[in-house]
């Protein structure tokens, strides 16, 4: 990560006792100091720095952003084992994670999964009660180890933003940067500010904001002392549904463009799949699936993570190798497999055709018009019903005998036996 | 039996005097709907405010009417040393009553402290303590003829630290002043967003560091609000200080209303003190309404962990056992020190039983005819809103929020001179309790009425029952619970009257109250401990008889 832009801190600084430490230590580059600030004075090991990623950086001055490292890319948050129990409950049961430092993970699942445990243990709220947790390559929680939050590199933006109601925006952004001297403050706020859009708005006070400055201010607040890792706790769930789509289209490019290692929590799929690199299906307190969107949606790892992420239809069938006979046919699978299972098919994969009543394989039960698209439910003559998801053109009348076709490979998970 | 509970019957204020937008009105007719009030409702109850304004009325023209020579006799020096008096004393209660109530409010809402609820409702009973019987138990305790000084004495003690004067008054007002404090803070500290303290966290602030750049300025309403109510009751308290001899406001008036007879200066003393409440006053309305800003989210309610004191614990503990001893155990003990003493040297408990009748008499009497004031004016807010009935109810006000020595002169002032036949008799004392205390009858006939739908009253009307009959056979009955718990308030509250009853009850007639005060300030305290002891059980049952009352939180 190399930056020539700005001339080097060292020189603007005042402070010639710090300037003298960091000779000493480090070959510094300016974007590094204010990054090393806050560790200079607990000692860390000066090495680590060299793998943390830079915030200042805009992604359109330095294309290539790869690190001139040997190493491999950094992990900017590392899970093993994770284990945190709630009296009986299970809230986190052996999770593992791993999110290479720039990259926005969702952890995705319903209510009550032990997302939002997760992350507070991350944070450094919880303790937990087994397992490792490492951010920036340092360890934070383990055995014997629990650093408080306030010596972690997190930020955090909460579900009610939580913006401190007695400061203004410009004290809010500057609240986390208390170590700082004074002149860096100001440029490191100033440039947050500009991430987010919210120049001029510094006198301003919370009450006076809309909910999504609100928001903005809590990620500006976060941001601003260059966490190892961004915790977003349901961020969205505040904005009217109008609103959301283009906040959240808003956040990924401030995150992206200020290089953030974040990890978002939601419960609404939409969201994970269209804003991350990798999403984290969790449900009952275990890490189902990590994977992209697509991957995670074309090969859901299980028959739960199916049924969670998107629509789903399920057969019965038998499977041998890559083929899998069931009431629709013999079908191509995805990934080889044996024996009896249950058959995976997206209602977005099934095609009607209209068929003469002899031919026909079902029936339309009923049609559900949603402008964009349709939900056509349909019943074989096996009686399964089946939801087929058509664009809006189509029309078809209740009873009308229809021909199915799937498309593409469907994925197929044994069945276990009952 | 629930803090917060106790926290909203025991502020000495009026939640709010009624105002038009009707906050937590669930079944009030709307504007729309507003009908004419009939003439002999509007009539009753604009005579009763007026009534009830008169004398305070009168005060103000009287002190006006001595003109020029007002103002030389508030620029005198001694006038000013009151003053001074007054604003330091209420200072300094108010910032030791600070230091008391918001360690012990943190350590109760917010730590591990054992045996946290106990303390809470041991914290709050300072409030059942009229100051009186605080000034008592601190004169007897520490004062020259007091228990100390007789345990003492063997040993060779000759006189004691002074408890007279400003130090004395200081101790009393901060013990029995700081619950006002503990219950404002700690229902801020309820109220907070954790997510606040743990973005503060994440934000690399320590715990200490949390609690200094984001948890106290958070608290702030809540701190001002209580300060508030502290400074209002030091103002105008009257029993302490006179006990205590500290020169303050209500002392100086009422020595001179004893003293000379030109009492210009009492009334141009009693001005003043009114200017500086009303200034209290309009600043907590302020205050009220500047609290909004502080919740600009709805916080999700999260579980917080208790902050673990570990070593502390026992400084914390300590800290705690020596506030409520002080401020509860040891005005007990002194009191049942003297009782058994008095009740050893023989005695006599009949003036206690005269005193106790009469207590009841003037209570009694004075529940009823003042709830009975107080019906017109409640029915008049709540079921026919609009400027002029808001006006009168919102007047009732003025004389709860005056202190009782000046209402009292003001009443001394007019009966002396328009009623001379009223003055000294239980007719104008039973008048004075009304000025002072109908608003709390008012206070709760209003919350029964509120919840008392206006469509029964019209169904009534639909099944052909006049207004009258309306309210004698459907609204009176369901009213039945507030009427009662007006009744028994105001009766609770007078019990324990001081100022109105020493200057305006006839001669000869001693409540408890005046008991107390008369024997403490001859240092006779055997006398005034059964009474005491008396006040103190009467006091704590209104507590739990206003707590019953309420509706759960």
């Amino acid at each position: 990560m190399v930056d020539e832009r700005k001339p080097t801190v060292r020189e603007e600084m005042a402070d010639k006792k710090l300037e003298k430490k960091f000779d000493k230590k480090f070959n510094v580059r300016n974007w590094e100091l204010a990054a090393e600030l806050r560790t200079l004075e607990e000692g860390r090991d000066g090495d680590a720095k060299a793998a943390r990623p830079s915030f200042n950086h805009s992604q359109a001055d330095h294309p290539a952003t790869e690190p001139s490292m040997t190493q491999a890319p950094p992990l900017g948050l590392r899970l093993r084992g994770v284990v945190k129990r709630f009296g009986e409950v299970g809230a986190a049961n052996h999770v593992d994670l791993e999110v290479p430092s720039g990259q926005l993970l969702a952890l995705l699942g319903p209510s009550g999964c032990g997302k939002t445990t997760t992350l507070r243990l991350i944070a450094g709220f919880e303790h937990v009660d087994a397992g490792v947790i490492e951010i920036g390559g340092e360890l934070v929680a383990g055995p014997g180890v629990h650093v408080p939050p306030e010596k972690r590199r997190v930020g955090m933006v909460f579900q009610e933003y939580a913006i401190f109601p007695h400061l203004n925006v410009l004290e809010n952004i500057r609240f986390g940067l208390h170590r700082y001297p004074p002149h860096l403050r100001e440029e490191r706020v100033k440039t947050v500010l500009e991430l987010v859009g919210l120049l001029g708005l510094e006198k301003r006070m919370p009450h006076e904001l809309s909910g999504g400055q609100q928001q903005r201010v809590a990620l500006a607040r976060a941001l601003a002392p260059e966490p190892a890792v961004i915790l977003l706790d349901e961020p969205f769930s505040n904005l009217d549904a109008g609103l959301r789509v283009r906040v959240r289209a808003e956040v990924r490019a401030i995150l992206k463009q200020a290089n953030a290692t974040a990890i978002f929590v939601t419960h609404d799929q939409e969201e994970a799949l269209s804003l991350v690199d990798q999403v984290a299906v969790m449900l009952h307190g275990q890490v189902q699936q990590v994977a992209s969107p697509q991957k995670l949606y074309r090969q859901p790892a299980n028959r739960a993570v199916a049924e969670f992420v998107g629509e789903a239809n399920f057969l019965e069938g038998r499977a041998s190798g890559r083929e899998v006979e069931c009431a629709l046919g013999t079908l191509e699978t995805q990934v080889a497999v044996q024996g009896p299972v249950d058959v995976l098919i997206r209602p977005e994969n099934i095609e009607l055709i209209p068929a003469s009543a002899q031919a026909a394989d079902a029936r339309v039960r009923s049609q559900l018009f949603f402008g964009h698209d349709q939900l056509v439910t349909v019943q074989t003559t096996s009686g399964l019903l089946l939801d087929v998801r058509l664009g809006p053109a189509y029309h078809f009348a209740f009873g009308q005998p229809v021909k199915l076709r799937v498309v593409g490979p469907v994925m197929a998970y044994p069945r276990s036996s009952s | 039996m629930s803090v917060s509970r106790m926290a909203r019957s025991l502020s000495p204020f009026p939640r709010r005097p009624p105002s038009p937008e009707g906050k937590g009105a669930p079944a009030r007719s709307l504007p729309s709907q507003a009908r004419r009030a009939p003439l002999s409702l509007l009539l009753t109850a604009t005579t009763i405010a007026l009534l009830l304004l008169l004398p305070l009325l009168y005060l103000l023209v009287r002190t006006l009417g001595i003109g020029e020579e007002a103002l030389a006799l508030l620029l005198r020096p001694r006038t000013l040393r009151i003053l001074w008096n007054s604003l330091a004393l209420t200072l300094a209660v108010t910032g030791v009553a600070l230091l008391l109530a918001l360690p012990l409010a943190w350590l109760t809402v917010r730590t591990d402290l054992p045996g946290r609820r106990v303390w809470s409702l041991l914290a709050t009973l300072p409030l059942v303590i009229p100051s009186y019987v605080g000034g008592f138990a601190l004169v007897a305790t520490a004062g020259p003829k007091g228990m100390l000084q007789e345990l003492l004495a063997p040993l060779g003690v000759e006189r004691l630290p002074a408890i007279y004067g400003f130090p004395g008054a200081l101790w009393i007002l901060s013990l029995l002043t700081y619950p006002y404090l503990f219950l404002s803070i700690r229902s801020g500290l309820h109220s907070m967003d954790p997510a606040l303290e743990e973005a503060a966290r994440s934000l690399g602030h320590s715990p200490w560091q949390t609690f200094w750049r984001v948890t106290l300025p958070n608290l702030r309403p809540s701190m001002t609000a209580g300060a508030l109510l502290v400074a209002l009751y030091t103002l105008s308290d009257f029993g302490a200080v006179s006990l205590l001899r500290f020169n303050s406001f209500t002392r100086a008036i009422y020595v001179q209303y004893l003293s000379s007879f030109d009492r210009s200066l009492a009334a141009v003393l009693s001005l003043t003190l009114v200017a500086l409440t009303m200034l209290l006053l309009v600043g907590e309305r302020r205050i009220r309404g500047r609290a909004r800003y502080y919740r600009s989210s709805a916080g999700t309610a999260r579980h917080r962990r208790p902050v673990a004191l570990g070593r502390w614990r026992w400084p914390a503990l300590l800290f705690t056992l020596g506030l409520v001893s002080a401020a509860l155990l040891a005005p007990a003990g002194v009191i049942v020190y003297w009782l058994v003493r008095g009740l050893l040297a023989g005695e006599q408990l009949l003036p206690v039983w005269e005193a106790a009748r009469n207590s009841v008499i003037a209570a009694g009497l004075a529940g009823v005819i003042v709830t009975g004031m107080a019906l017109p004016v409640a029915y008049l807010n709540v079921r026919f809103p609009g400027r002029l009935s808001n006006l009168v109810s919102q007047s009732v006000y003025i004389g709860y929020g005056l202190p009782g020595i000046v209402v009292a002169l003001s009443l001394v002032f007019f009966g002396a001179n328009f009623a001379p036949f009223l003055y000294q008799t239980l007719a104008m004392l039973l008048f004075a309790y009304a000025v002072r205390f109908l608003p709390q009858a008012m206070g709760a006939i209003r919350a029964t009425l509120l919840h008392l739908n206006p469509r029964l009253e019209e169904a009534g009307q639909s099944l052909g029952l006049g207004p009258r009959a309306v309210f004698l056979r459907i609204t009176l009955p369901l009213l039945r619970p507030g009427i009662l718990s007006g009744l028994a308030l105001v009766f609770l509250t007078t019990i324990k009257e001081l100022p109105a009853t020493l200057l305006l009850s006839p001669t000869g007639f001693t409540t408890l109250a005046t008991q107390i005060w008369s024997a403490t300030d001859e240092a006779f305290f055997a006398r005034a401990a059964a009474p005491a002891l008396l006040l103190l059980l009467v006091s704590a049952l209104s507590i739990l008889l206003i707590m019953s009352q309420e509706p759960g939180d």
